[in-house]
């Protein structure tokens, strides 16, 4: 990759349609077919995992980063498709969030998790990117993670010693850092089948419609007993924290209310107790604070809307 | 060369002026086929890449491109010795000045780096991965300097200095210091103190507003090939192949004729295409090679290293009595130049004011500069932030007053025989015509809902004429080539082809546009200051006329009677003596050219004047989320005088572009700095332009008030819709949320802030 | 090997390239290939300049790896029209002026088939949001809406019209 320093000026200012020659590059590719080979591939030194590209691409053109070796996850069998069974939902982590939004029991199952997704970038970035990728990239502001963390998905990671189930929320651990090990990788999210009377939602600010990365996120998943008291209820924040937050104490304002105007302001105000964000160009302490509890009160109050719709 | 053609306002019914015609060019731009800068391939083409500053301000202590000149597939390798110096020498480019001093600085640094992505060095290769490479290799020696971004802090006699040799041109006395205060200018007339003292209200506010970039789709992009014997031939995406031409030559110390310039198709501009960045480089570097060189900025490139248009720091004081006259108008304009001299302060000073009839009027102006990119045009280039803050204390006295705003700007409006501001009477204009639209529309009457509010504002911009040059070759079967020299950005192919066959009467599908590169025409002057429509389009009526006094000639000759007693009606030479009734048609007497005095051509070349200015009045409705601070645009009713709108679909076109921008730049658009003077969102993804979720359909009204010096009433349209939406949804964001904005962008947090800090108070 | 050789369906035509790693299928496209009508504006996605379609995906091509395309199906603008005749969205964006400088034109023709392909009757707001990744700077997308909207009436009344038609034919048949 150019001159193999991310940091000098050459790669900051990385021009970028033109030619590029092979033979100064070092930079292999390969598609393995099978999740013990993957796993292989990716305990080398260097390698760094392809899923829809979105991110990395990106990185790859600021000079953000070098790998030796592309491991396109494409063709491991079960990284892609939809399963549904009475223990829940398995959703292969490279397949594209276009395809995710498109089926629509799952979309009916978790409306939340699909409207976490279909906010990420525009069309043409949801006909690439994945759940798996969201995740492991490890911002603070994936828009699907908040959801998951809301919808209690648990990751099926996979590596050189066998496969593992972690929670979603103890996967990010710092701003691009996560707790995989080498050569390990997300092979699929399982989600349980949502109770009767559940919903979940997730809402997000950002300065336009679309386009852009959040300025906060919310995601809600919660659950009504037949009287329409809150049984179950999971929080789940982006962008206010340098890891997506699962929020306790906002689950805690929930439980056992009718999801009323009270538990509503206890809501919001565990979600914003719990931001522990930074100024920067998308966004300032004191805003997503407040804009924080703003979401997860309305984030429960759609969640809520639809638990008590479904049957 | 004619300085102006007599106006000869056509009040015959119009057969192709004023309908909506397909475009000529259309079919290559939606299937792909059109070549943009960056779509030319040729043999033996290198790859040319720059190198530039990671500092805000820095001396250049040494460059060692040694090691990169050794690598190999390197061809060449340039510093800013591979360009002339040149003195300071002040020329016109557009609505605004250039130096040729600044220019060779400015693509590429000399003694210091002015500003993060200042051009220092640059390498063409046998392939981008080695030039990329090459620069890597090249050892800059910086001594980090202080620098300063802010134009109040710029101003200040400690600031850090940009420039040793500047001293204020326009201050009295003149200062014995070098300051960052390029230029002071002052327009207005009349006595202030005595216009304020018979106001009943008064109103005084400051504003802000950020640089915004004019961010065109289509990343600068040059081919430059130099042979061994200095001939050279350039493509580029430019709004002006004559002004590169002329600025490259400049500086490659070349004869204007050995440099061949031909525009690619472009791919927006705004103004932000009128200078060249890459174009000398690229020329430098082919020169060294003797090799094809093209060179493409990144997106990041194009935001660090060309526009954007200045922020500014603003103030407004207006003075009007209970009845809604405006007594007094006062203002303070501090723009930012960015690394050099040249922002478009004078412009916004000159139409701060512009829409009103005003007794008593002051304006003050300081170009300061800054360690930013050098400012670009950018669509009626400084007019636009003046007005915002104009505008916004327009609706302000209005509120005071209780008087509707639309009634108090009719009130005060412009008209013809209103003397400007700037000084010079205005001819016949639009103002009070799309004033009256507005109120008379739908929209103003629209019922609002609770966090709603409506705004108001009009805008002005002058418009330019300019050196033009155009031909009309009528070929044997009588089609019509038609070669003009000004770069078609928005459908001014249609408009000026539209002309072509209106005044010969001909079918429209007969008329083949071509842009020409700099050998196929005498100077254009660039596509800008809204002038295309105007000034090409005047030249092609007159070679049209030319071409028509040739075939009545001919005609003449053939039937062997007086030229006087043929004329030219509907594509046709008609014998009007008596007897038996004669006609040609264009076709055949085309037919017949050889054998009647040969080929039948029309040229003009005019110094086109008497361009008209374009007066807007826009409505929107916006609906502020009182937890968010998040702005949503509802409804938008853009009204503005077109003069005569040739094709009114291309238009609207710009009145809605123009909407669409102003909303970027009212609501998100802004360039954000590190405390290092670094850019922090050189990027689509953080440099928020609108998307098209984020706006409504934009409604239009054409006013049509004809300017008089043009055959066919037209005034410039491109550039007025950028000015009026700052102040239209400022307004309108203060009515919804009962706080006054005045400062851009009205971001979500900024709003919120607001919203917030005005319930605590 | 310091090149990758891919085989690939370009606009319904088998082509073979070399290709570097990094190097992404607008650099293929464009440099490789020559088809230079999928624009590079940002190379980020952020733009929608070079939106493709890739087994029937819209995506930006920016942020698919070349060697990515092996085996798979690449749609691009120059495919679009058959023969001499504009796909309608073409014909109806020259009918509307929905298009001024045209540097995005490609890109948002891609992703409108791609919309009406997936959604015969999309209301404004529909549109407006899967274009939402395609930036405009010229028109205020004012026209490019209309230009969709009115299109997916055209196609659905000329299916109508044939559906109807061809019910005709089988009617008669009877």
């Amino acid at each position: 990759m150019l001159a193999g320093k991310p940091e000098c000026i050459a790669t900051q200012y990385t021009s970028s349609n033109t030619h590029r020659e092979g033979k100064t590059l070092e930079m292999d590719y390969q598609t393995p077919t099978s999740a013990e080979d993957a796993a292989g591939l990716l305990s080398k030194d260097g390698a760094h995992v392809l899923a829809g590209g979105t991110d990395l691409l990106v990185k790859l053109r600021a000079g953000m980063v070098a790998p030796k070796l592309v491991v396109d996850l494409k063709d491991v069998p079960r990284l892609r498709g939809i399963e549904n069974d009475s223990q829940g939902w398995r959703v292969g982590a490279a397949t594209p969030c276009a395809e995710i939004g498109e089926h629509a029991a799952f979309a009916a199952a978790w409306p939340g998790v699909v409207e976490s997704l279909e906010l990420i970038g525009s069309t043409q970035i949801q006909g690439r990117a994945t759940l798996g990728g969201n995740l492991c990239n490890a911002s603070p502001a994936a828009d699907t993670v908040p959801a998951l963390i809301a919808a209690g998905a648990v990751c099926e990671v996979v590596g050189v010693k066998g496969q593992r189930e972690v929670p979603v929320e103890q996967i990010v651990t710092a701003p691009g850092q996560n707790s995989l090990a080498r050569g390990e990788f997300v092979l699929g999210f399982r989600l349980p089948n949502p109770p009767a009377r559940a919903g979940d939602a997730y809402l997000r600010f950002i300065p336009r419609t679309e386009m852009d990365i959040a300025v906060v996120g919310a995601g809600v998943a919660l659950a009504l007993d037949a009287k329409g008291v809150c049984t179950h209820a999971r929080v789940g924040l982006g962008a206010v924290a340098p890891t997506p937050l699962l929020v306790g104490d906002g689950a805690k304002a929930l439980i056992g209310t009718k999801v009323d105007g009270g538990a509503l302001k206890a809501l919001a105000a565990a979600a914003s107790a719990a931001c522990n964000p930074i100024d920067d160009k998308r966004g300032t302490v004191a805003y997503r604070i407040k804009v924080a509890g703003v979401l997860a009160r309305r984030a429960a109050g759609i969640a809520y809307e639809r638990a008590t719709s479904r049957k | 060369m004619n300085d102006m053609i007599i106006p000869d306002l056509v009040e015959r019914e119009l057969k192709v002026v004023g309908t909506r015609p397909l475009r000529p060019d259309g079919m290559d731009k939606v299937t792909g086929r059109a070549k943009f800068g960056a779509d030319m391939h040729v043999p033996n083409m290198l790859i040319g890449r720059v190198l530039r500053s990671p500092h805000a301000h820095a001396r250049i202590k040494s460059i060692d491109a040694s090691k990169a000149r050794a690598l190999k597939g390197v061809k060449a390798v340039i510093t800013a010795d591979a360009l002339c110096d040149l003195p300071s020498e002040f020329v016109p480019a557009g609505e605004m000045m250039v130096n040729f001093r600044d220019i060779t600085r400015n693509v590429m640094a000399r003694d210091k780096a002015l500003y993060e992505g200042h051009a220092v060095a640059a390498v063409a290769a046998t392939s981008d991965a080695v030039a990329a490479q090459a620069l890597s290799l090249i050892e800059v020696d910086y001594e980090v300097l202080p620098h300063v971004i802010d134009v109040e802090k710029a101003m200040q006699p400690d600031a850090p200095l940009l420039h040793d040799d500047m001293y204020t041109i326009g201050a009295d006395p003149k200062p014995e210091k070098p300051s960052n205060i390029a230029k002071r200018v002052e327009f207005g007339f009349g006595d202030l103190d005595a216009g304020f003292a018979k106001a009943d209200v008064v109103v005084e506010r400051e504003f802000t507003t950020k640089p915004v970039h004019q961010g065109y789709i289509e990343p600068h992009a040059c081919l430059a090939s130099v042979s061994e014997d200095g001939q050279a031939e350039l493509w580029c995406t430019t709004q002006g192949q004559f002004i590169v031409r002329a600025f490259c030559a400049k500086l490659l110390g070349m004869e204007v004729s050995q440099l061949r310039v031909t525009a690619s198709e472009i791919g927006g501009g705004f103004g932000g295409k009128t200078v060249v960045y890459l174009e000398p480089l690229a020329l430098a570097l082919s020169r060294e090679a003797c090799q094809p060189v093209k060179m493409v900025m990144s997106r990041t490139e194009v935001f660090q290293a060309s526009g954007p248009t200045s922020g500014a720091k603003l103030w407004i004081k207006v003075g009007a009595t209970k009845d809604g006259t405006v007594t007094a108008a006062d203002a303070l304009l501090k723009y930012q130049a960015g690394a050099f001299q040249g922002s478009p302060v004078q412009p916004g000073a000159m139409c701060a004011f512009a829409p009103y009839e005003l007794e008593n009027v002051r304006v003050i102006g300081f170009d300061v500069v800054v360690n930013r990119p050098k400012v670009a045009a950018y669509r009626a280039p400084g007019g636009p932030i003046a007005e915002f803050a104009v505008e916004s204390v327009m609706d302000e006295v209005a509120l005071k007053i209780n008087m509707d705003p639309v009634d108090f700007r009719l009130k005060n409006a412009a008209k013809e025989g209103t003397r400007a501001p700037y000084g010079p009477k205005l001819g016949p204009i639009g103002l009070v015509q799309t004033l009256q639209a507005a109120r008379a529309h739908e929209h103003y009457a629209a019922p609002l809902k609770a966090n709603q509010g409506r705004g108001v504002a009009s805008g002005f911009w002058f418009n330019i004429g300019g050196e033009t040059c155009a031909s009309l070759n009528v070929g044997e079967d009588g089609s019509v080539a038609m070669v003009v020299g000004t770069p078609d950005i928005g459908g001014s192919r249609a408009s000026l082809s539209m002309m072509a066959a209106e005044e010969l009467g001909i079918p429209l599908e007969h008329v083949h546009p071509i842009i020409g590169d700099t050998s196929s025409l005498g100077f254009n002057f660039l596509t800008g200051g809204s002038r295309v429509t105007f000034s090409s389009g005047m030249a092609i009526v007159q070679a049209a006329r030319e071409v028509i006094e040739i075939l009545r000639d001919r005609a003449a000759k053939l039937w062997e009677v007086p030229m006087e007693e043929v004329e030219w009606v509907d594509g046709h030479a008609r014998f009007t003596g008596s007897g038996e009734a004669k006609s040609l048609s264009l076709v055949e007497l085309a037919k017949t050219a050889g054998k009647t005095g040969g080929p039948i051509i029309g040229n003009a070349a005019i110094n086109a004047t008497g361009a008209g200015p374009s007066l807007a009045t826009h409505l929107v409705d916006v609906e502020v989320d009182p937890e968010t601070g998040a702005v949503k645009i509802l409804r938008y009713t853009a009204i503005q005088d077109a003069g005569k709108a040739v094709h009114p679909s291309y238009v609207e076109g710009q009145m809605q572009g123009g909407a669409v921008q102003g909303i970027g730049w009212a609501l998100n658009e802004e360039y954000i700095y590190d405390d290092k003077g670094r850019l922090e969102n050189p990027g689509f993804l953080d440099y928020r332009i609108p998307v098209c979720s984020d706006v409504p359909m934009i409604d239009t009204v054409i006013v049509e008030v004809p300017n008089p010096n043009h055959p066919y009433g037209v005034r410039g349209v491109g550039e007025t819709p950028i000015v009026p939406p700052m102040g239209a949804i400022a307004n309108a964001v203060s009515h919804a949320t009962g706080v006054r904005f005045t400062d851009l962008p009205m971001s979500p947090p900024r709003v919120l802030d607001a919203i917030d800090s005005n319930q605590a108070t | 090997m310091t090149k990758h050789h891919v085989e690939t369906t370009v606009n319904g035509n088998e082509v073979e390239f070399l290709c570097a790693t990094e190097q992404t299928l607008l650099d293929v496209l464009r440099d490789e290939l020559y088809l230079t009508g999928s624009k590079e504006g940002c190379s980020s996605g952020d733009c929608g300049a070079c939106s493709v379609m890739l087994d029937g995906r819209l995506v930006c091509a920016c942020l698919v790896l070349g060697v990515e395309a092996q085996g798979r199906k690449v749609e691009t603008i120059e495919g679009m029209a058959s023969g001499d005749t504009l796909h309608p969205l073409q014909q109806t964006f020259l009918e509307h002026a929905a298009l001024q400088c045209g540097i995005c034109t490609p890109g948002i023709l891609v992703a409108a088939k791609a919309l009406l392909e997936r959604n015969a009757d999309p209301s404004e707001t529909e549109v407006r949001f899967w274009l939402a990744g395609n930036l405009c700077r010229c028109t205020g997308y004012d026209k490019i809406v209309r230009a969709v909207l009115d299109t997916a009436a055209q196609m659905r009344g000329a299916t109508s019209k044939s559906g109807k038609a061809a019910k005709k034919a089988v009617t008669e048949g009877a």
